[in-house]
């Protein structure tokens, strides 16, 4: 019983490219992940994809499919119609290295600009006590699989291409697991305000709408954030209490400001009021690509 | 396409492979202020450490008291039936609770117990409840944390970077070679010391529960550096990978379902695994349901149990073959699996909080939902034994400079791995390989590489592109996992492996013609061309080894020799190596004797 499906492929590089039409036979619990390895096998051997795990856990073959961000191994084909094609692109925010794989270096590079978990001291008996229900909200962050869908369709990175003033929503998840981490001890929240671009964000949610681990980045990671940084900054009452030095506060690490004097971003105006003062982060050098350290 | 200039990095130690093992190997090197240089075949944190699911055996005592490491370390020995470097074993249940600690200090955040510890669930042919979770999802956070703590370490990482060449000078290694997948350009590292930590050998099975990397990369590259490989006839096969629908076939379903509770039945519905207790298990397994699940309720609710272990959690050969009986016996479920219930077993609540991963996985790809229906499973081949050779205490190969750790190295988990010894084996091993290449190379002066060797491994790499016409990788490859399922599957005889063997020369021969086209970017046929290079080597030692070996034992079964042989296979490891004009050397090596204190260990009950 050998159906048929067409498939629409984006085959190019950052110079650009065209789409390629293959057909595959299909069968049942087809994904479309399949569907290219299908192609790549018998049609196209020199087709790029990424790929790790198939089962929707390395976040490594993130693609448009029908204009919709996706993983390609979690993707049924019967969930098109038939006898339509099915169109896969690659995620649109990152530069294209070939076909379907994009250069996502833009991630790594922000994860290292995050400083890492301080813990606080251990317990006399040499452990640290934490209760489930004080970690259950940031085990909800942790199970993010750093597929990038987040990033790809966040407009302030797809549209307005702010790569150099904003972390994006993969990583205010990140920056919300260490803040409600319980051991940790230092305060990232003048870095979220200035160095991250946390409100650039206008949660618009289309980030939650395309996790595939289901995470609410929106409401439960960056909406708080959001809440503690105004309240950091903006709320009479603490402000006066850390007068008088009547605040537990963690520590405060300054705010890294790169490359002062870079060139004005032209499209400046369009971020809220309050953020205007951030400074552009210096060029990445090409050289740096698919590298960190 | 001739193009074979190449960038040169240099490093102190240089780390071949991103999962576990290779970043807390690469973590502990920095942290003795070397330059170190992580190799990613990805990018980084999409290892396969990242599938892993159940959770990390160490005996923290947080649940069972009476757990430390002198029950962790018996059980592994059994679990392995006593065919581990007992040095291993016992470094690595010492030192285990540690590694897991240390996590915590990085970010982890493992489930909890009611007194705010870290939580610790029962698995198969573990005495106690033992390894340290979160959900389903353990390899992520364990990769996630080591990764965040990594990057910040001073490490250089280079990603999409697939080494296909060690260059050794003597008997000691000076660099390796390799490709960038993003633009097919060569690379060259320099460096004093390797840490081998590439993984698996999974993807050389039609079934099987492995990402795309795991092609015995390091396996091979040690090989013909001049380094031995043992145990490789030791496949592990998971009992329970999806068998339905055929796209996910073999996918991992975790341990962690029968931890939690869930039976394994066939197609009558009756519990199958009280049928299959083997001899050295029975006076621990329970005989009857009522006690299996009394020990499972105590167990898990912080209560000493007096009741023996369900034989659901016997060690993972053993479930395996049970499967594979049930099934060729024609009592299996309608796609060839049996039926893994947790449906009737656990809340639905429970299920979705404890298992969200399983969850997700059938409801999306195979339109079932376990909180109302079982599962089908069958055995998958997801986990070698076997590997490089390495010296207990350090880790190192017999090629200077040149180190182990994780899934490629031996002699750990003996002929059967016990579930969630894996990610602790990364942790622990990870650090010690890491420690000592760091040690190597502050004591050793660094040797230029051999521009002859490097020369000749861009020949290698480029020679399916000088080619007009051969075989297809795609297709060579589907070829060998076929064959290997076939003939070194998980039941096996000597005719089969005769017949595998001579499969592999066929299949060896037509590796060597291979052709592709297109550009070096990015080009999936010409990265497939070498890795099949590589697992044409390891399954090839597999077979070897497998048809060496006249017994059954953990993951080594035939149907010729079905019995265990305390004689003489039950004290000796089989060790390959190439010999001195290239083709493959088999020794059986005698067992490390046991000092008597340890013996003593082992005895206690």
């Amino acid at each position: 019983m050998a159906d048929k499906a067409k498939l629409r492929v984006f085959r190019g590089n950052e110079e650009g490219g065209e789409f390629k039409e293959y057909e595959v036979e299909t069968y049942t619990g087809m994904v479309v992940l399949d569907a290219i390895h299908e192609i790549q096998a018998k049609q196209a051997p020199d087709l790029g994809v990424r790929w790790n795990c198939k089962a929707g856990r390395c976040g490594s073959c993130s693609a448009e499919i029908n204009g919709r961000p996706k993983l390609m191994c979690m993707t049924r084909m019967s969930h098109y119609p038939e006898g339509e094609p099915i169109t896969v692109t690659p995620m649109r925010t990152f530069p294209i290295i070939k076909d379907l794989v994009t250069d996502v270096s833009f991630n790594f590079e922000m994860a290292k600009k995050i400083p890492p978990l301080a813990p606080r001291e251990k317990e006399a008996d040499g452990t640290w006590r934490m209760q489930q229900y004080d970690i259950d909200r940031i085990q909800e962050f942790r199970k993010c699989i750093e597929c990038f869908l987040c990033q790809n369709v966040c407009h302030v990175l797809r549209d307005h291409d702010k790569k150099k003033s904003f972390a994006g929503p993969r990583f205010f998840i990140h920056l919300a697991t260490l803040e409600m981490h319980p051991l940790d001890t230092i305060d990232r929240r003048p870095m979220m305000k200035e160095q991250f671009g946390l409100g650039l964000c206008n949660i618009t949610k289309c980030c939650t709408e395309v996790c595939p681990e289901h995470i609410g980045i929106t409401d439960n990671g960056i909406i708080p954030l959001k809440e503690r940084v105004a309240d950091d900054y903006y709320d009479p009452v603490r402000w006066l209490l850390s007068k008088f030095g009547g605040e537990k506060k963690k520590k405060r690490l300054p705010v890294v400001q790169e490359a002062k004097g870079a060139k004005p971003d032209a499209k400046k105006a369009e971020a809220k009021k309050g953020e205007a003062s951030k400074v552009e982060a210096k060029k990445e050098t090409g050289a740096g690509k698919a590298k960190t350290g | 396409m001739s193009e074979t200039k190449y960038e040169t990095h240099e490093h102190d130690v240089l780390v071949i492979g991103a999962g576990g093992a290779g970043l807390r190997a690469a973590i502990e090197a920095s942290s003795m202020g070397l330059s170190v240089g992580l190799i990613c075949k990805s990018l980084l944190g999409k290892a396969h450490t990242v599938m892993a699911e159940g959770g990390v055996a160490a005996a923290l005592g947080n649940v069972e008291p009476r757990d430390n490491w002198k029950v962790h370390f018996r059980d592994t020995m059994k679990g392995g039936r006593y065919l581990n470097q007992w040095r291993m074993a016992q470094l690595h249940a010492m030192e285990a609770p540690d590694r897991v600690n240390e996590l915590e200090a990085w970010g982890a955040l493992f489930d909890r117990t009611a007194d705010g510890r870290i939580l610790q669930r029962n698995f198969g042919g573990h005495k106690y409840p033992r390894l340290a979770h979160v959900g389903d999802r353990t390899g992520l956070e364990m990769i996630r944390t080591l990764q965040q703590h990594g990057i910040h370490t001073g490490m250089h990482v280079y990603m999409e970077c697939t080494i296909t060449r060690l260059l050794t000078e003597g008997d000691r290694v000076t660099g390796a070679f390799g490709y960038w997948r993003e633009n097919g350009r060569f690379v060259v590292f320099h460096t004093k010391a390797i840490v081998m930590a590439s993984g698996g050998i999974g993807r050389a099975f039609k079934i099987n529960s492995n990402s795309w990397e795991c092609t015995g990369d390091g396996q091979a590259l040690a090989y013909l550096a001049g380094a031995e490989l043992m145990d490789m006839e030791f496949m592990q096969f998971h009992p329970t990978g999806m068998v339905w629908p055929p796209s996910v076939r073999g996918t991992l379903i975790t341990e962690g379902v029968r931890g939690e509770g869930g039976t394994l039945r066939n197609k009558a519905g009756k519990r199958i695994m009280f049928d299959y207790i083997p001899e050295l298990y029975a006076n621990e397994t329970a005989s009857t349901e009522e006690e299996a699940d009394r020990w499972l309720r105590e167990s898990t609710s912080g209560v000493t149990s007096k009741a023996k272990r369900t034989p659901d959690l016997l060690p993972r050969d053993i479930v395996a073959r049970a499967i594979h009986t049930e099934v060729k016996a024609g009592r299996g479920s309608p796609h060839g699996g049996v039926f893994l219930d947790i449906a009737t077993r656990r809340t639905a609540e429970d299920i979705k909080r404890k298992l969200p991963a399983m969850y997700h996985q059938f409801k999306e790809l195979g339109d079932v939902d376990i909180t109302k229906e079982p599962m089908e499973v069958g055995p998958t081949a997801h986990y070698t034994m076997g590997g490089i050779k390495v010296d207990p205490d350090t880790q190192g190969s017999r090629v200077k400079g040149l180190y182990a750790a994780g899934e490629c190295a031996a002699g750990m988990h003996g002929s059967n791995r016990l579930g969630g010894n894996s990610l602790s084996d990364l942790l622990v091993f990870g650090r010690i390989a890491g420690l000592h290449a760091g040690k190597y190379a502050k004591e050793v002066q660094a040797k230029a590489n051999d521009d002859a060797a490097i020369a000749e491994a861009a020949k290698e790499a480029l020679a399916p592109f000088d080619r007009e016409k051969g075989p297809n990788p795609f297709a060579l490859h589907e070829d060998l996992m076929n064959q290997m399922q076939r003939y070194v599957g998980i039941m096996r005889n000597e005719g089969d492996l005769a017949a595998g063997l001579k499969e592999l020369e066929r299949m060896k021969e037509a590796q060597e013609t291979i052709a592709v086209s297109g550009p070096r970017h990015y080009n999936a046929a010409w990265h497939e061309s070498i890795d099949m290079r590589n697992m044409l080597i390891v399954s090839e030692a597999m077979a070897r080894a497998a048809a060496a070996r006249k017994e059954s034992r953990g993951g080594h079964a035939r149907d010729d020799f079905q019995e265990m042989d305390k004689e003489h296979w039950g004290k000796v490891n089989i060790v390959l190596r190439r010999g001195a004009s290239g083709e493959m050397e088999l020794e059986e090596v005698p067992l490390p004797p046991i000092p008597p204190e340890i013996k003593k260990v082992l005895e206690e009950e």
